[in-house]
């Protein structure tokens, strides 16, 4: 080898370590920040505790009062936050790089709303509650991601018809949602309502576990497959001719957003462009034209549980459910995106 | 024994043929041409070749098997093809678009190796984009940006290379440039080029055997002198021409003649 080949060899090292401690920083200014909010959220609230008390509540020292406020009631919240947030912020990374379009998100292909849908019908229509609930919104988000599914398969899955019939569903849920509402009694549609809106106040116990550990178990599935991501980046043709599968590797890949995203809102309701916005933050942030799914799950799991605490504690004069926060965020983003999108391509 | 063959292949789209009972042997270790007028198969064939288009009938084999009988993956490491127009993904770097020809040398949890690293700056050498590294491949000018996909092909280290029209939206000196490149490949290491030219003289000048289709048939294939006559460029692309020698590689060198425009004199020659 010549000295330039070993300067090259070398940049090209270089560039490789540079990205990789780039991708590990953004994770862990994401892990950092939802240490700061989760903490934030701990200590503040009806019941004011000091650091001290809520350090000795989380590990069940202390007061039995302060125990029981950590551990029953703020605790669960935070960590619902971040395994929802997670999950469906790895849910948009896996949709928007398969499906290869930044406007490809659960929230606005319908899969988000197939499980509204489920769950108000559940509720109104089946008087149901609690984990069959959740069934029935994991359902309905699955049936509408397998309609999606057969609408758009033509010999290979193909990424536009996949979105345009997936807004399609997104609009026909939606109405379905409002109609249910709307013959229903006032009361019991208002108790629907978080189910159209999102929010991670009420999760906690057997429920939590269930959602987090089906996550990390779909987050390992996705962690096997993410290597075809990088060629698949490229375009079909070159994603072939590099020796992958592209119809099974699209195919697994939305299996595992759409259960990602059905688990999530099962439990969750559907929040807010949370799925859209934040694998956009992750990838400007990482910026080397990959999926950037790691960080895209830690920008998830942060935008919620910054998100829940601003909902819950009125910061910035909002005070609302997790769900209407994003929405208040990510709706002026997508329209951001969609302004700055159409300059790069002019 | 590892050529790339077409053995009674068709090719089409939802039910329209596009190319009918097509038999091609890419002859190893040369610089193989396909030209052919618009809409001729042309493409098709190349990307059925690389097994990126579906046969409707026949099959290609490589070294005598079958492809679809290979994973994949083994295929890669065998046969590179390089699509027509691929464009990069936003923020990706040199290194790492070319990197990405090492897929299919990698395992389930591959990592990139020193080795992977030593495929790929040899790649970027003899592409000669060496020195852009770690630079945007969305900021490069198009000559250099052909490069970086075709350095992208050869990390795959395969005998065998498939390009689809890769001189397309470069410039005359470009286009040189990129031919060359190839013949220095196919020279220093063997590799079987075979590629879909639009320009026919370039072709005629680079490519040890033509091969020129029309209407998803073969019209004529053969070494450049022999193939590329009158007659033959009338049959494919319906068009009066002259042909005569290339005074700078001796090569046919097309020239044709148009509505407006006849020479004084009609050559007898070809």
């Amino acid at each position: 080898m010549t000295a330039a080949d070993m300067g090259t060899i070398t940049a090209v090292a270089d560039l490789r370590t540079v990205r990789r401690r780039r991708q590990i920083l953004v994770v862990a200014g994401m892990v950092l920040l939802v240490l700061v909010a989760g903490t934030g959220a701990l200590l503040v609230g009806a019941a004011g505790l000091t650091p001290g008390q809520a350090i000795a509540g989380a590990v069940g020292l202390g007061d039995k009062g302060d125990v029981f406020i950590i551990q029953k009631l703020r605790l669960p919240r935070v960590e619902a936050a971040v395994v929802v947030g997670a999950a469906f912020g790895l849910a948009g990374a896996l949709f928007q790089s398969t499906l290869r379009n930044p406007l490809a998100s659960p929230d606005i292909l319908g899969i988000s709303s197939g499980a509204s849908l489920g769950a108000v019908t559940g509720v109104l229509a089946l008087g149901m509650s609690g984990v069959a609930l959740s069934g029935l919104a994991f359902t309905g988000a699955g049936l509408v991601a397998l309609a999606i599914w057969l609408l758009a398969w033509r010999k290979g899955l193909h990424s536009i018809r996949f979105v345009l019939v997936g807004v399609g569903f997104a609009y026909l849920c939606s109405s379905l949602v409002a109609w249910t509402m709307a013959r229903a009694d006032e009361n019991e549609a208002a108790g629907v309502l978080i189910w159209t809106v999102g929010s991670v106040s009420d999760i906690r116990g057997e429920q939590l576990g269930l959602v987090a550990a089906g996550t990390l178990v779909l987050s390992v599935a996705v962690a096997l497959i993410a290597r075809t991501q990088g060629p698949l980046s490229l375009g079909d043709d070159n994603a072939r001719a590099l020796g992958v599968h592209v119809d099974a590797a699209r195919v697994g890949t939305l299996l595992l957003a759409v259960a990602l995203v059905a688990l999530a809102t099962s439990a969750a309701g559907p929040i807010a462009f949370v799925a859209l916005v934040a694998p956009a933050i992750a990838r400007r942030l990482v910026n080397d034209g990959g999926a950037a799914l790691a960080a895209s799950t830690a920008t998830g799991a942060a935008l919620v549980l910054v998100a829940d605490v601003v909902g819950q504690h009125g910061l910035f004069g909002v005070a609302a459910p997790v769900g209407i926060v994003t929405g208040l965020v990510g709706a002026p983003y997508l329209l951001w995106l969609l302004a700055t999108n159409e300059k790069r391509s002019r | 024994m590892t050529n790339l063959r077409a053995e009674d292949v068709s090719l089409g789209y939802d039910g329209l043929r596009v190319i009918e009972g097509l038999d091609l042997t890419l002859p190893d270790g040369k610089i193989t041409a396909v030209v052919g007028p618009n809409a001729c198969g042309k493409s098709t064939l190349l990307r059925g070749l690389a097994r990126l288009h579906p046969l409707d009938g026949g099959r290609i084999t490589l070294g005598g098997v079958d492809i679809t009988a290979m994973p994949r993956k083994e295929l890669a490491r065998k046969v590179g093809m390089l699509p027509q127009s691929s464009i990069a993904p936003d923020g990706v770097r040199v290194a790492e678009l070319v990197s990405r020809g090492r897929y299919p040398h990698q395992g389930w949890f591959g990592r990139h190796s020193s080795d992977d690293d030593a495929v790929v700056t040899t790649a970027l050498e003899s592409t000669g984009v060496a020195e852009l590294v770690d630079r945007p491949v969305a900021e490069l000018s198009g000559g250099q940006r052909q490069r970086v996909w075709i350095a992208m092909v050869l990390a795959q280290q395969t005998d065998i290379v498939l390009l689809d029209e890769p001189t397309t939206f470069l410039d005359v000196r470009h286009q040189l440039d990129l031919l060359d490149l190839l013949t220095e490949l196919n020279r220093d290491r063997g590799t079987t080029v075979a590629m879909v030219l639009h320009e026919l003289n370039l072709a005629a000048r680079y490519a040890d055997h033509l091969v020129v289709m029309s209407a998803g048939r073969i019209v004529a294939e053969g070494a450049p002198s022999d193939v590329l006559t009158r007659e033959v460029v009338n049959e494919a692309f319906g068009l009066r021409a002259q042909v005569v020698p290339d005074p700078v590689a001796g090569s046919p060198l097309v020239v044709p003649v148009g509505r407006f425009h006849s020479s004084a004199v009609e050559p007898s020659a070809r």
